[in-house]
């Protein structure tokens, strides 16, 4: 395949497959590039160089880096849902049909209308929200954000859903190895021949680091050979699982670790079934941080010129992209490490017309090295200018004497060394620690379990990077348990040369227009003088140099460009780096999508929903379900002809007040409690007595939070002796079991007492109505006796059905009316429903819902969920005369707290529209006739309020400030939400059948 | 998190939740005053240091326990069941 079309393309080298072809689009015009390309490969193989604008400035910006640093290359991939903004071209594997376009710019990415804002500068510079769009207050939100907005900024949001799905998926293992360079090769090998469980993660695609970007030897043969003999071995390893596409972005307490695996990141779209990406949380009993380091950049005039690039990433596009990033180039270096890329570009062909080298003394090979490729040395010389606009064309050397050169060139290398990717060890709050010798801050005290290898440690050299790789996989594999055999000998290397002595920034470089913006930080515009005004106006700590002047902030969080900020503010102020400060980072490393974070959990599936055991039943009876917690319960069931749920609540109503009703209660929490103490320990945790409840029979039971809150109601019933059934509201099931077991294990360990929940174990149905008894006849063993001498109202009882089923029976009611509540083993719960239905068919038995069940009981005034809100006392309900004065329990002494017993707290009461026809709302606020609605005439809320066809009219419950006493009174139920404001009469908090007649039916 | 609760093994902290400061004792009802039981109800201490907490192991074996954690750094110092905090409480 002729690489005629990419014209940067080397002929031959590097990782890629020329005969795999790729097209993709960027900014709407066709590209080729090959199978292993990144996109900022395939667009430097085709010699665009120019691809976004930036933050601020707008100004033209290339590609600076080769990995996940990059701060500029940032691009929009893909189209429609599926956009993704900010994503860097530098880690953008490229794929077929690839499309992608820059950012930040208008109306084009070569003609941008607001690089003007690069003239406007002094306005836009560090705090300039804070100084110039002060004056006068009402322009801030009408027309200098929306302004600022508009120029400044990055990608856009798709703005639709995402039409991928994430995982999220957990993993054990006892040596985790973060970095797949030479350092965590090493590492993975050690610890995986001893037989641990080793997990080795990269970022990349491939693995191999630093090593797929250079021309290096291992034991006298090639990298590249020991780097596949390598990969060949971790794979034959049993117990080892090598994770590419995978980057740990954060530690957690313990050996956590978060992982973000782009599963189909590198496709068009997903296979079928695939997840885009997927999260992993790995638990890894000790860890090798191995990730290499990252190069840094020098501040001058123009630095952000496309085609100033990392001298190291120049060498990632010759070596494993096969791209030339230039052909006229020129190297600015502060160390020997520069001078590899020299020798690198010489070797694919491109022309090295100088190297810059700040130091004055260069070592004779160096020097040997520029004239064998016949470069110009410029020693004790710095570059203080690059120019060109939307590409490099010419730069400007300052040599020893200050003379300045102009040199054309399309291609500048800098290097300035490196910085260990340290990152993750400082996610523990622990801070780096500035190591003079190598100019560079290095990992200070680190997580529990983790340990750092190679170039993350500050130990550079590839031969370093082995030998810590090997003995601390060794170190982690026996900590975990596992001992190796022999102690291996370190592998040899090539020699390389690490001198370096960093030059932060070069003053005084002119640009053609106007003096040369010098860049620290590139993604967020932040200059050098930025820095200096910082320091002026006296924000010199490093976090308020970073508030400032916004260095550091953004996706790529300043990894390219913290350190220069730190030496530039160290300088302004006399002091050194690390006195200067440090940077201490929080995961992520890396922007992780918020999509990968919650994996399925979205939407409808955003928590799982339970279902009760008749849900089929309900479903085939037509059933509309609601949401209750975690439950779905069945709201109301719809007949044909009915076309709003009112008109169907209110038959369902009707239906149980004039014959008889079923409806599903299996979600109540039900705990079975056990032993001779169970008694003592219901009296500790409910404020009402039980000791006296007979055998047999159910009682209400309020229970108290030792705040003297209510926390929940419910029936307990006494089935033996020493053996109660519990019953809780749906919403606090699992909260009520979590407090009796603290109140068992923690209080009163004493107590001989077990409790357990049968929730799930036991399908019940409520059955009401005057009819309810003839239908239980037909469903209840002929030899248990329910007529109501025998089994009267509150008598609770196992009973049998249907031949010798187990059953429970318990004679209470919600509603008001004649009820029952049986209950079966879960799985007959359906049969069970079917059976009620057949034996009531003679009596017009209808199904009902949560709704017809929350009207009934509004029409009895029984308190629920919305009055149980955690702020209402048993007083304040009515129920006050259920606490018992005999006996302590939860919250006794804390409900006689002054506040608690004031007599003008909100109490409970029932209310009726005085014109009968208006609807009354929940949430209306209760304030008097004639007087303003203001919140020092509020005196109380409405809390449940519904339509009740016995009635015809709507009825209402809420807490009124002295309620009990102002029976009869007329006030204001107000809803400024739903501009509701209408006259309601207080009444007592029941509606029908006030005397109670029909329960003992 | 981890937490090694002593009945299932060590497990992540997504199993459990937190109650807070193990050390305050339920004054009895009857007896107590006011005073003591809103200290009990409401007064904590927020020591940066060790600190023994109650965790509910909710998603494994129900289990109160007490957890001796630095607050600090969430070193784990030590996990006990109830009945072994008992025991080994400081008179």
């Amino acid at each position: 395949m002729s690489a005629s079309t990419q014209p940067f393309r080397r002929d031959q080298g590097g990782l890629i497959d020329r005969n795999r072809p790729l097209s993709f689009q960027f900014d709407g015009r066709r590209y080729q590039g090959f199978d292993g390309d990144t996109l900022a490969s395939a667009l430097l193989a085709n010699g665009v160089r120019l691809v976004g604008r930036s933050f601020k400035y707008h100004r033209p910006r290339g590609i600076l880096s080769a990995g996940p640093e990059e701060p500029n290359a940032l691009v929009e991939l893909r189209s429609g849902a599926r956009r993704e903004p900010n994503t860097r071209a530098t880690v953008t594997e490229l794929f077929e049909g690839l499309e992608a376009s820059s950012q930040n710019r208008w109306p084009s990415l070569a003609f941008d209308l607001l690089s003007v804002n690069s003239l406007l500068g002094p306005a836009l510079q560090a705090g300039f929200y804070y100084k110039t769009f002060m004056w006068p207050a009402s322009f801030w939100e009408k027309l200098y954000e929306p302004l600022i907005r508009r120029a400044a900024g990055l990608g856009r949001a798709a703005g639709l859903e995402d039409p991928d799905h994430y995982e999220k998926a957990f993993a054990f293992c006892d040596v985790l190895v973060i970095g797949g360079g030479p350092a965590g090769i090493a590492a993975a090998l050690e610890a995986g021949r001893s037989g641990a469980r080793v997990i080795i993660c990269d970022e990349d695609s491939q693995f191999g680091g630093r090593l797929l970007a250079e021309r290096r030897e291992i034991d006298g043969r090639s990298a590249m050979e020991w780097l596949s003999a390598a990969l060949a071995e971790l794979a034959s390893l049993p117990d080892v699982t090598i994770m590419p596409r995978s980057t740990v972005f954060g530690v957690y307490d313990h050996g956590v670790y978060g992982v973000v695996e782009r599963v189909t990141d590198h496709l068009a779209v997903p296979p079928p079934h695939q997840p885009r990406q997927r999260s992993w949380r790995i638990t890894a009993r000790r860890a090798v941080l191995a990730a290499g380091a990252i190069e840094r950049p020098i501040v001058f005039a123009g630095n952000d010129t496309p085609g100033v690039m990392l001298a190291g990433a120049v060498r990632s596009y010759l070596n494993r992209y096969g791209v030339l990033p230039g052909r006229e180039a020129v190297v600015f270096t502060a160390g020997d490490d520069g001078w590899t890329t020299a020798r690198d570009l010489a070797a694919a062909g491109a022309r090295v017309a100088a190297i810059v080298d700040p130091r004055a003394e260069l070592d004779a090979g160096l020097t040997a090295l520029a004239a064998q490729i016949g470069a110009r040395v410029f020693a004790g010389s710095v570059v203080c200018a690059a120019s060109g606009g939307r590409a490099l064309t010419e730069i400007a050397i300052r040599d020893a004497s200050q003379r300045e050169h102009k040199l054309a060139c399309d291609l500048l290398a800098v290097s300035n060394g490196w910085n260990p990717t340290l990152h993750l060890t400082s996610h523990q709050n622990t801070r780096p620690v500035w190591n003079d010798a190598i100019h560079a801050f290095v990992p200070g005290a680190m997580p529990a379990g983790l340990s750092v290898a190679g170039s993350a440690a500050g130990r550079f050299s590839l031969a370093d990077a082995l030998a810590d790789g090997t003995r601390l996989g060794r170190e982690a594999a026996a900590d975990s348990g596992f001992d190796s055999a022999a102690e291996p000998a370190s592998p040899s290397t090539d020699p390389e040369g690490l001198a370096i002595a960093p030059v932060w920034r070069v003053k005084g470089g002119r640009g053609r227009l106007v003096a040369g913006k010098a860049f620290v930080d590139f993604q967020n515009d932040v200059t050098d003088a930025d820095i200096e005004l910082a320091a002026r106006e006296g924000f010199k700590p490093v976090e308020h140099l970073k508030r400032y002047t916004t260095l550091g902030m953004a996706t790529d969080q300043g990894k390219t460009s913290n350190i220069a900020g730190l030496a530039i503010m160290a300088e302004q102020t006399g002091q050194t780096i690390p006195q200067t400060g440090t940077t201490i980072f929080r995961p992520p490393y890396t922007p992780v999508a918020i999509g990968a974070l919650a994996g399925h959990h979205r939407g409808r599936d955003f928590r799982p929903t339970r279902l009760s055991p008749t849900h089929s039943w309900s479903q085939n009876q037509g059933a509309v379900f609601i949401e209750a917690g975690a439950w779905m319960r069945a709201q109301y069931y719809p007949r044909p002809g009915e076309t709003d749920w009112l008109t169907s609540v209110n038959r369902e109503v009707l239906a149980v007040r004039n014959g008889v009703g079923i409806c599903d209660v299996s979600t109540l929490g039900k705990i079975d409690i056990q032993g001779a103490d169970a008694v003592d320990f219901l009296e500790r945790v409910y404020c009402n007595g039980f000791r006296a409840l007979p055998v047999g029979k159910a009682r209400y039971g309020l229970m108290l939070r030792e705040d003297g809150f209510v926390m929940d109601d419910g029936t307990t019933s006494r089935l033996a002796e020493t053996h109660f059934l519990m019953t809780t509201t749906t919403a606090n099931a699992g909260k009520v079991m979590q407090h009796l077991e603290f109140c068992h294990q923690v209080l009163w360990p004493g107590l001989d007492v077990r409790l357990v929940s049968v929730s799930e174990q036991w399908a019940q149905a409520a059955i009401a109505g005057p009819k309810a008894r003839l239908v239980l006849q037909g469903v209840v063993d002929a030899e248990h006796d329910i007529c109501n001498e025998a089994f009267p109202y509150l008598a609770a009882r196992a009973v049998t059905v249907g031949g010798g089923i187990p059953a429970r029976l318990f004679r209470i009611s919600f509603s008001g009316e004649l009820a029952y509540e049986l209950a079966v083993p879960a799985g007959y719960g359906v049969a069970m429903m079917e059976a009620l239905m057949a034996a009531g068919a003679d009596h017009g038995i209808t199904p009902y819902g949560t709704e017809a069940l929350g009207v009934m009981r509004i029409e009895k005034g029984h308190v629920a969920g919305n009055e149980l809100s955690g702020q209402t006392t048993a007083r304040d309900l009515g129920l006050g005369k259920m606490m018992s004065s005999k006996k302590d329990y939860l919250g006794r002494l804390m409900a006689q707290r002054a506040a608690l017993v004031e007599p003008d707290r909100p109490m409970f009461v029932g209310f009726r529209p005085v014109d009968a026809s208006q609807r009354l709302r929940a949430g209306a606020h209760f304030i008097g006739v004639g007087k303003p609605a203001t919140m020092e005439n509020d005196e109380g809320y409405m809390t449940s309020v519904a339509y009740s066809p016995v009635l015809g009219h709507w009825i209402g419950l809420g807490l009124l400030r002295n309620g009990p006493q102002r029976i009869g009174e007329r006030i204001r139920a107000v809803d400024p939400v739903r501009n509701g404001d209408i006259e309601v009469e207080i009444c007592t908090a029941c509606f029908v059948d006030v005397e109670g007649t029909r329960l003992h039916g | 998190m981890r937490i090694a609760c002593p009945h299932c093994g060590p497990r992540d902290v997504q199993e459990f939740s937190y109650l807070g400061d193990a050390t305050p004792q339920r004054p009895d009802g009857m007896d107590a005053t006011a005073a003591a039981m809103a200290d009990y109800v409401h007064q904590r201490d927020n020591p940066a240091g060790s600190h023994r907490e109650l965790w509910y192991h909710g998603a494994g074996c129900h289990a109160w326990l007490v957890v001796t954690r630095d607050t600090r750094t969430h070193a784990i110092a030590a996990v006990e069941t109830m009945a072994q905090a008992r025991a080994g409480a400081p008179a």
